[in-house]
């Protein structure tokens, strides 16, 4: 074998520069194979089908606010917005006394104002700013929004609506199915054979019944068990049966998280001395929810959008408030209800969407365990 | 590998490594253990006293990881006693509790928590279980990272150290609780070979301060160097212990012989 040794070491060299530009991007990215090449042909004729009808109709044919329903009537028109415009207390307050507008609209405000930071991971006061997100605020709403305190008007529930109703339905929902899902989670790998059975039956009795079933269950059957002259307002109804509903997925999703922690992370927190909750609050859970946010994430959104069939039991949610909006002579023309039925889309696409963005935000920011 | 001193250019410091002659660090009885039907761990007897560098030596299977996690009940034994710092193992949680505060352990795989920092690493247990202040938790937290050398990784996470540096932390954040008594399963085997030295050099020094040690390991040169006995097991029981020099020079057991024929060359 030939002797060598090295006697100076090769320098790192800038990587070669990648050949760029549009054409040769294309021809990689677009026309790299003959099959290639008619697949982007047949996507384009689809888009160059179906795009322009869309814009049209979404856009330049669309009635904007300020427009009449008889603009919308015209056999041209496009979208109605001016209808959604004209309606749009109704599709966000419901039924909400015009007066009292004010009274949601600060709940709104106070949302945003607490929210907003505390999704801002730089943002200072975590702790203050949490605890008023989680606990302050579902106080404040509710004295503000149901009345009979410090003088304002009472507003029964069933004139809540709107994309109020479907806020406070998703907000209560998460909040209330993240802890319990936690604390199931956790009782189903219990060694004490009570709390896991418990849990377990729990979470699989629940898991096993659709949505709209519980929805029917807490607002037809559940008033036949309370005692006579009893009741539990229709709304309250519907946020329990939600928030349950969803713990019970949520707490499959952790389990899933805590799988993967190792039995190590276990044993070290134990070596050290600290307790079960001690273990589980610093060690495990932070690691288990880190895992698993884009399922949590996940079954937030499905969340938000199973809001929507509360409408089945007569509350007026944002998808109800516009469907009842679609019978408003007022505003009759062809598009009426499509344009209702897309603003609805809208809406819970925003939110959705900007859920996923955080959670992938969130993610990339957690991740300091390849970080090198 | 061979029994020679891995530390060569080290000489060891015996003088504060002194074995109390009265005083029993951790007492076994009798003790047995099974994994289901698998009679894992057989009639075991040992009395460490205070002081004591212990090495447990042995094919793999034979029972020694097993053994010491017993000690701080990471594993439960079904039959026997074992009685650590004159507190008895049984299925009282504050008892465990209680032992594992003053019983360090080192695991081969680390197992820093990987989602906080070095220093928050060191911190955790001080703060939530001794109720040490934040500030003193650091203080005495740094102080230790300063004696395993890297007080300059404290704000880095664990997944941004190299095998060496994790482990060392890992004796460090057991140190940071001022155990009694130290336990090592296998603490070198999952690293690369240049980082072996690294990690014995800290537990030396550990072992130089007079801390009572229990190793599970198969650095015969540690065992010869630091050890005042050495504990050879199979087949879930002790077969053979015995000082360094004769553990090594003069096994008496079959088993032995054949093990260190095996490991020594």
């Amino acid at each position: 074998m030939n002797h060598f040794v090295r006697s100076e070491m090769a320098p790192a060299q800038p990587a070669p520069r990648s050949t760029t530009g549009a054409i040769v991007w294309a021809k990689q990215n677009l026309f790299s194979s003959p099959s290639d090449a008619l697949l982007t042909l047949l996507a384009g004729i689809f888009l160059l089908w179906a795009v322009p009808p869309i814009v049209g109709f979404l856009f330049t044919q669309a009635v904007w606010p300020g427009g009449t329903v008889e603009d919308c009537r015209l056999e041209t028109a496009g979208a109605c917005w001016a209808y959604v415009a004209a309606r749009i207390n109704f599709f966000i307050y419901g039924f909400f006394q015009i007066d009292q507008y004010w009274r949601p609209n600060i709940v709104f405000a106070l949302g945003a104002a607490l929210l907003i930071p505390l999704a801002i991971p730089k943002a200072p006061f975590k702790v203050i700013n949490a605890l008023l997100f989680f606990v302050v605020l579902p106080v404040v709403t509710y004295v503000l929004l149901a009345g009979g305190f410090f003088g304002l008007r009472p507003v029964p529930t069933e004139q809540w609506g709107g994309l109020l109703v479907t806020l406070i339905i998703s907000y209560v929902a998460i909040l209330g199915s993240l802890p319990i899902g936690i604390l199931l989670a956790l009782g189903r790998q219990s060694k004490l054979p009570v709390i896991k059975t418990l849990c377990i039956a729990f979470i699989e009795l629940w898991r096993a019944v659709p949505l709209i079933t519980v929805l029917f269950m807490a607002s037809i059957m559940l008033p036949l068990f309370l005692p006579q002259g009893m009741s539990v307002d229709k709304l309250l109804r519907a946020l329990v049966g939600v928030t349950l509903f969803a713990s019970a997925y949520m707490a499959e999703v952790i389990r899933g998280g805590l799988q993967a922690i190792p039995r190590g992370q276990y044993e070290a927190g134990s070596s050290l001395g600290l307790s079960y909750w001690q273990r589980m609050g610093f060690i495990v859970l932070p690691q288990a929810l880190k895992h698993v946010i884009p399922g949590i994430v996940n079954t937030f959104i499905a969340l938000f959008k199973d809001t929507s069939l509360v409408s089945i039991v007569g509350i007026f949610d944002l998808l109800n408030t516009i469907q009842a909006a679609t019978s408003d002579a007022n505003w009759f023309s062809s598009n009426q209800a499509v344009t209702g039925y897309i603003f609805a889309a809208i809406v819970y696409w925003i939110f959705c969407f900007s859920m996923s963005r955080y959670s992938m935000f969130m993610e990339r920011r957690l991740n300091t365990g390849h970080k090198r | 590998m061979t029994t020679e001193s891995i530390t060569s250019d080290r000489q060891i410091d015996r003088s504060q490594m002194s074995v109390s002659q009265t005083d029993v660090a951790i007492d076994i009885v009798g003790m047995n253990k099974w994994f289901g039907d698998f009679h894992v761990l057989r009639d075991i007897d040992l009395k460490v006293m205070r002081g004591e560098r212990i090495v447990i030596a042995g094919p793999s299977g034979s029972g020694k990881s097993t053994l010491i996690r017993c000690i701080n009940r990471l594993e439960e034994h079904q039959k026997g006693q074992i009685i650590v710092n004159g507190t008895e193992l049984t299925s009282d949680l504050k008892r465990i509790d209680e032992v594992r505060r003053e019983v360090g352990m080192v695991f081969q795989h680390f197992n820093l928590f990987p989602h906080l920092t070095i220093l928050q690493n060191l911190t955790l247990a001080p703060i939530w279980v001794r109720g040490i202040p934040k500030a003193k938790a650091e203080e005495t937290a740094m102080m230790y990272l300063e004696r395993v050398k890297i007080p300059e990784q404290a704000a880095k996470f664990p997944g941004q150290l190299s095998g060496g540096q994790q482990q060392r932390v890992a004796i460090a954040r057991s140190l940071c609780m001022n155990p009694e008594i130290m336990l090592f399963d296998e603490p070198t085997s999952a690293l690369d070979p240049e980082m072996v030295k690294e990690v014995l050099e800290v537990m030396i020094s550990l072992a130089e301060s007079g801390m009572t040690m229990l190793c599970v390991t198969h650095e015969m040169g540690f065992a010869r160097q630091v050890a005042n006995r050495v504990i050879f097991m199979d087949q879930g029981q002790i077969i053979e212990q015995n000082g360094p020099e004769e553990f090594f020079s003069n096994p008496q057991h079959e088993r032995t012989r054949l093990f260190l024929s095996q490991i020594l060359h």
